[in-house]
């Protein structure tokens, strides 16, 4: 058997960072750092974004305020009796690419899936000082291990595809768009 | 004539789609293993090391591999001398309806214009070939979207060649970039019409990695292309690294004097597929 995730030696020497970000870590982030993420995250994909901004076209207010938040792009499994969650890996963000720059100018700080964001998203990004994270794409169970709690916060009829409030624990993502511009997906194209 | 029931199955469907979910195939983890010891950047490196605990995890405690549980693709072998008392197509649906439900599957079938979902994960589908004999054999290969997204189809004029194919299954891999969760196995059909291609490259993903195509000049191809996509640097989730697919498979089919059809279905490293023969 393979050794637990705190077993596996580079696992153990990544930097551990809280979430919500505070903005001084925020700068610090580095594109293609793999890092840790302990703390509270909401989540959205398809759905979630097509809702969160028909209530932005009504003149109405969001089920919750995502200044400064990190939202999570991924569709979960059912939870087997007993767990938290289940699977719980990114969804492809470019679908979400259409939405993303009006909640960045709500002020969310952060955005995590998996896949290049669009031209528009980076610089929204740059403008609104936020920044993109992969999370491990077909790492559901991992990350499943990693989610402590979640509750749905929004649009529960939408099943998988409802608003989630996570609380995790030592969390693996990749900095892929970090607040000076910079682009992983691009610096490692040959 | 041999007969089995419907129930039958529908029973096999039904756990050909939790194991497919949970259990990664022994085919996929070895070529996980082997990308391992190959790859040459630190970061893929350790994130094929998430990718090996992953599965792990997802066998031991019956999680699914990745929460995108997919569309249930079944490919059947019907032998002649068989006969299936009752709707083959029913059975092979409720066999879906059952895995999902009992399995805490994610249900992922919606109507294409409402978007409602079907909230049971039906219907599969199904593709059905007469073969000899008196089995049954039910290839059950649950696909998500991340990958199935990127795939692509083009009548290339005969003159492409076998250049013309090479460059446009490098190009449509490379334009995936990290969508598909590389590594990836790289599924081609060559030849045939428009929708047979298609087939094929679904088809082609059915085959044990490790094994190429018999035909000798088909299986230089697979490793030309091969080479080409892994010198292209992306790497694992495009993390960078040698490793951005673990196989090309290929399938061909004669075709018609004026086209070169060239369909490519690109599948995630998270490869799900079990068969079982009844």
């Amino acid at each position: 058997m393979l050794p637990s995730l705190n077993q596996l030696s580079f696992f153990r020497q990544l930097r551990r960072l809280r979430v919500p970000f505070a903005a001084a870590d925020l700068i610090t982030l580095k594109a293609g750092e793999l890092v840790s993420l302990s703390g509270t995250i909401y989540t959205g994909r398809d759905q979630t974004h097509r809702r969160l901004c028909a209530l932005l076209d009504a003149g109405r207010s969001l089920p919750v305020d995502l200044a400064g938040q990190l939202l999570y792009y991924v569709g979960p499994t059912p939870a087997r009796p007993g767990r938290v969650i289940g699977a719980a890996g990114p969804t492809t963000s470019y679908r979400m690419d259409a939405y993303t720059p009006r909640l960045l100018a709500l002020g969310l700080a952060a955005t995590m899936g998996k896949g290049a964001r669009s031209a528009e998203v980076r610089q929204a990004m740059l403008k609104c000082g936020a920044i993109y994270l992969a999370a491990i794409g077909g790492a559901g169970a991992l990350l499943s291990d990693c989610v402590k709690k979640n509750e749905v916060v929004a649009f529960i009829d939408a099943g998988a595809e409802a608003m989630f409030r996570f609380e995790l624990e030592d969390f693996p993502a990749v900095v892929i768009n970090d607040l000076a511009g910079a682009d992983y997906y691009q610096q490692v194209r040959r | 004539m041999r007969l089995i029931s419907a129930k039958t199955v529908t029973a096999a469907v039904r756990e050909l789609a939790v194991t497919a979910a949970c259990d990664l195939a022994p085919d996929t983890l070895d070529a996980l293993l082997i990308a391992r010891e190959r790859e040459e950047s630190e970061l893929s490196r350790n994130v094929l090391e998430l990718l090996l605990k992953n599965s792990e995890i997802a066998g031991r405690k019956q999680i699914p591999l990745c929460q995108d549980t997919g569309m249930a693709v079944v490919f059947v072998e019907l032998g002649r001398e068989l006969k299936v008392d009752g709707d083959l197509s029913v059975a092979i649906n409720e066999g879906v309806r059952q895995g999902y439900r009992d399995g805490f599957l994610r249900n992922s079938v919606c109507d294409p214009l409402t978007r409602r979902n079907s909230f049971d994960n039906t219907p599969a589908v199904i593709h059905l070939e007469l073969v000899a004999g008196d089995t049954l054999t039910l290839r059950f290969l649950p696909k998500g979207c991340g990958s199935e997204n990127m795939s692509a189809l083009a009548m290339l004029p005969p003159s492409a060649g076998k250049p013309g194919i090479t460059r446009y299954v490098v190009d449509q891999v490379v334009a995936a970039g990290s969508n598909p969760c590389p590594p990836v196995i790289v599924g081609v059909g060559v030849g045939g019409n428009f929708e047979w291609a298609a087939y094929l490259a679904k088809k082609s993903l059915c085959r044990l990695l490790g094994q190429s195509n018999p035909r000798r000049d088909a299986a230089n191809l697979e490793a030309e292309i091969l080479r080409e996509i892994n010198e292209k640097g992306g790497g694992v989730h495009g993390f960078g690294g040698n490793n951005t697919a673990l196989a090309v498979h290929i399938e061909f089919f004669p075709t018609h004097i004026a086209s070169l059809p060239v369909a490519v279905n690109i599948q995630c490293h998270a490869h799900r597929h079990q068969t079982k023969v009844l």
